[in-house]
């Protein structure tokens, strides 16, 4: 059934890589793609793309390190990112990323055990005007308190 | 299209959908249909109005009746009051900071009404996701005029008279830019918008591809017509899902309807747009970084010269610019270069959409001309620092900036001005800090920022910006020698000078401009071993007012360490000061100011 289903999800892929008519320039959006439908970029993902686009694996893994959307390991269900703009900083998400740390029981990066969430921080994803500010997955959250954090989590469980 | 009496225009910026404008707009649609009203009232999803901190955010035409925080439990009495018995809806309007009078129309509310709006001018007007709204605002008209009616030299022309300069950052003229790419030799030739906002603090460049993507699609069409160029890229950052979307979806429409595609407007010139989404890189907001990244490379810069504008994208001559230049444009063309001077300073033409944020009691986006002061858009527009607090610095252009203290609160807001002060325009990013914020730790968040995102190609920025970031960080632990500051100065002007490209370069900014204006915050953290805005947390300590503690035990509860106890035989709580972490939970939750910090 696995197999099957991962057979699947390797077809989608070739059909992203012909959509671009297999261009190595096309790398980072065929990475996107792979990441969206495999959840992560594992291994047998990157050789298959650098197979697919004509690209040495090293010059793959090189871009796949280079930026920090991309990941090689499994994330959880859900990603929790705090932003750390400048806004969310001067509001206090410092606090807010504390207090999911230790709810969570993770630190930055890492993926609860039961795989539910994955904690991340962002930058800054451009809703300053109601910092603090965290993402879950692609909704925006806004005007935290740390207690308002945990809760907002509850819905996800 | 039938007659609507009114129309309600509902903000669907990010803010306001993560406000929860969306559940809004379907009970609204729900209850105008049983008031068998929906035939006379329309509701149109718009782009970002602006006002952010007060979403979900409806405005109702004609009268421009400005709703605030509006819940789908108050849309059945909205509906009530406003269309059946005709009068505001007093609950939902803003009051007045000053004179706590009510506001009641868009007009009257300072916010607005002290804004001039260009690169804005459609952003909560007109519905995004729908080429016809665009069109009726005279939209895709100055590329059609421009392609049958004027030549490549006349539309640089104009745009060298408007004054434009770059709004990403660097404030390059637009025009000679454009002029250069248009004389470059070369067959093949390419036009960028550059859409990597990466700046945390600024999200104007979100909001216009969110609110009105058509402005810029039209405007890289006129860019590749005055620069024969036939391709152009949107390069957007994945950070930002909804002004991906509905960019896309505004390019396949733009395609449908004939602007976008082979010989426009039945001309032999063709004009394509692709777009290629970032992944996470904030380097890559660096034009040649940015190349790298459309070619699918990681995202380093190389040296200029040769400029992009001679050897771009795959070699190629290429014009880059950012959203808010491209979305200047089409106003630029349509009313005349003239117009757009008579806009703004002597030098700084135009108007500026600044993103303010921090602690300020109206966030949002405001675009003001060049040249209005701080203090205006502190205290007029965004209505001043709440809670009592006192103004301490406003911090302008991101990592790359500097801070403007209060002495220089009435500093006209232009590339020259700031300059002079050690801070630049920037991407337009303007944060509001009070007594609260200390400059130190400001200045170690940047550096931070700094280090983690250098791309690590040369060794000044890789190295000097760590270096930097453990000076200061020595500082705010109050481990720190006197020594360490000249130390510190010294490796800022190091960095800045023999960086590659502008992220080293402007990296120790943020540190020379508070130790310009903040130095003796700095010794106080070095001398005194003191955090006189009681931030850092190694040079403070939490403890309980035994006289003000009323034993509620909410701070005993919230603390993360179980670090507070109860005091025998009392109903007081008591902080134990060698296992605190100073995480500042219990100074929060406390309902009657009990813990102290100091």
């Amino acid at each position: 059934m696995e197999t099957c289903t991962e057979n699947v999800l390797y077809q989608q892929l070739d059909s992203v890589m012909a959509h671009y008519n297999r261009s190595p320039d096309a790398l980072i959006q065929v990475l996107h793609q792979g990441q969206e439908l495999f959840g992560y970029l594992p291994d047998e993902v990157l050789r298959h793309i650098a197979r697919g686009l004509r690209l040495p694996i090293s010059k793959v893994y090189g871009v796949v390190t280079f930026y920090s959307f991309f990941t090689t390991v499994p994330r959880g269900k859900h990603t929790v990112m705090v932003c750390l703009g400048t806004a969310c900083y001067v509001k206090g998400a410092e606090r807010i990323l504390a207090r999911l740390k230790k709810e969570l029981n993770v630190d930055l990066g890492q993926t609860t055990r039961d795989h539910l969430f994955t904690l991340s921080a962002a930058r800054c994803v451009g809703a300053c005007g109601l910092a603090p500010v965290a993402m879950i997955d692609d909704d925006v959250y806004g005007k935290l308190t740390p207690d308002k954090a945990v809760k907002t989590l509850k819905k996800y469980r | 299209m039938p007659a609507y009496r009114s129309t309600v225009l509902l903000c669907a910026g990010g803010g306001c959908i993560s406000c929860g404008c969306l559940p809004v707009r379907e009970a609204m649609e729900a209850e105008l249909k049983r008031r068998n009203l929906a035939d006379e009232v329309r509701v149109v999803q718009t782009g970002c109005v602006g006002s952010c901190d007060l979403g979900p955010v409806l405005i109702v035409y004609p009268d421009e009746v400005f709703y605030q925080k509006v819940s789908p439990g108050d849309v059945p009495k909205l509906v009530d009051e406003h269309f059946l018995k005709g009068r505001v809806f007093e609950r939902l309007l803003v009051k007045s900071a000053e004179t706590d009078n009510l506001i009641a129309t868009q007009r009257e509310f300072a916010f607005f009404n002290k804004q001039v709006k260009i690169v804005l001018e459609n952003c909560g007007v007109i519905d995004p996701e729908n080429i016809e709204e665009y069109v009726a605002r005279g939209g895709y008209l100055a590329l059609g005029q421009v392609i049958s009616e004027r030549t490549p030299e006349w539309v640089i022309e104009e745009l060298k008279k408007s004054g434009l300069r770059g709004r990403g950052g660097a404030g390059f003229p637009a025009g000679t830019k454009w002029d250069f790419v248009r004389k470059a030799p070369g067959e093949r030739k390419y036009v960028v918008c550059n859409a990597d906002e990466g700046d945390p603090g600024a999200f104007m460049d979100r909001s216009v591809l969110e609110g009105d993507p058509h402005r810029v699609l039209e405007a890289m069409a006129i860019a590749g017509f005055a620069a024969s160029a036939d391709q152009g890229y949107i390069y957007v950052r994945a950070e930002y899902p909804l002004a991906i979307r509905r960019t896309r979806r505004a390019i396949q429409q733009a395609r449908e309807a004939g602007f976008l595609g082979r010989n426009l407007f039945e001309s032999s010139f063709s004009f394509d747009i692709d777009i290629r989404v970032g992944a996470g890189a904030f380097v890559c907001g660096e034009e040649t970084a940015l190349l790298a990244s459309i070619e699918g490379k990681r995202g380093i810069p190389r040296p200029r010269p040769p400029f992009p504008a001679v050897s771009g994208l795959w070699g190629k001559p290429t014009l880059i610019n950012n959203v808010e230049t491209y979305a200047c444009i089409v106003p630029i063309i349509t009313r005349g270069g003239d117009w757009y001077a008579s806009i703004g300073t002597e030098k700084s033409k135009g108007t500026k959409v600044f993103a303010l944020a921090g602690k300020i009691r109206n966030t949002g986006l405001v675009e003001v001309p060049m040249g209005t002061t701080l203090r205006e858009i502190v205290y007029d527009i965004g209505g001043g620092v709440p809670n009592g607090r006192k103004f301490k610095a406003a911090q302008t252009g991101g990592p790359s900036g500097g801070c403007i203290p209060a002495e220089h609160l009435d500093i006209p807001m232009d590339y020259e001005s700031l300059a002079k002060v050690g801070s630049i325009v920037g991407s337009g990013g303007l944060i509001i800090m009070d007594e609260d914020s200390c400059m130190v730790d400001v200045a170690k968040f940047f550096m931070e920022f700094c280090t983690d995102e250098s791309c690590g190609k040369c060794p000044p920025c890789r190295v000097g910006t760590r270096q930097i970031y453990g000076l200061l960080d020595k500082i705010t632990k109050g481990e720190a020698r006197i020594e360490d500051l000249h130390l510190l100065e010294e490796l800022c002007g190091m960095v800045k000078e023999s960086s590659l490209c502008g992220l080293g370069q402007t990296a120790p900014n943020p540190v020379l401009s508070t130790l310009r204006y903040f130095r003796d915050e700095y010794l106080e953290h070095i001398v005194d071993r003191r955090c006189p805005a009681k931030v850092c947390p190694s040079l403070i300590r939490y403890s309980i007012d035994e006289a003000a503690c009323t034993g509620c035990s909410l701070c005993a509860r919230n603390c993360p360490e179980n670090t507070i106890f109860k005091v025998e035989d009392q109903k007081k709580y008591r902080i134990d000061p060698a296992r605190c972490v100073k995480c500042g939970v219990c100074f929060d939750v406390c309902r009657f100011g009990a813990v102290v910090k100091s």
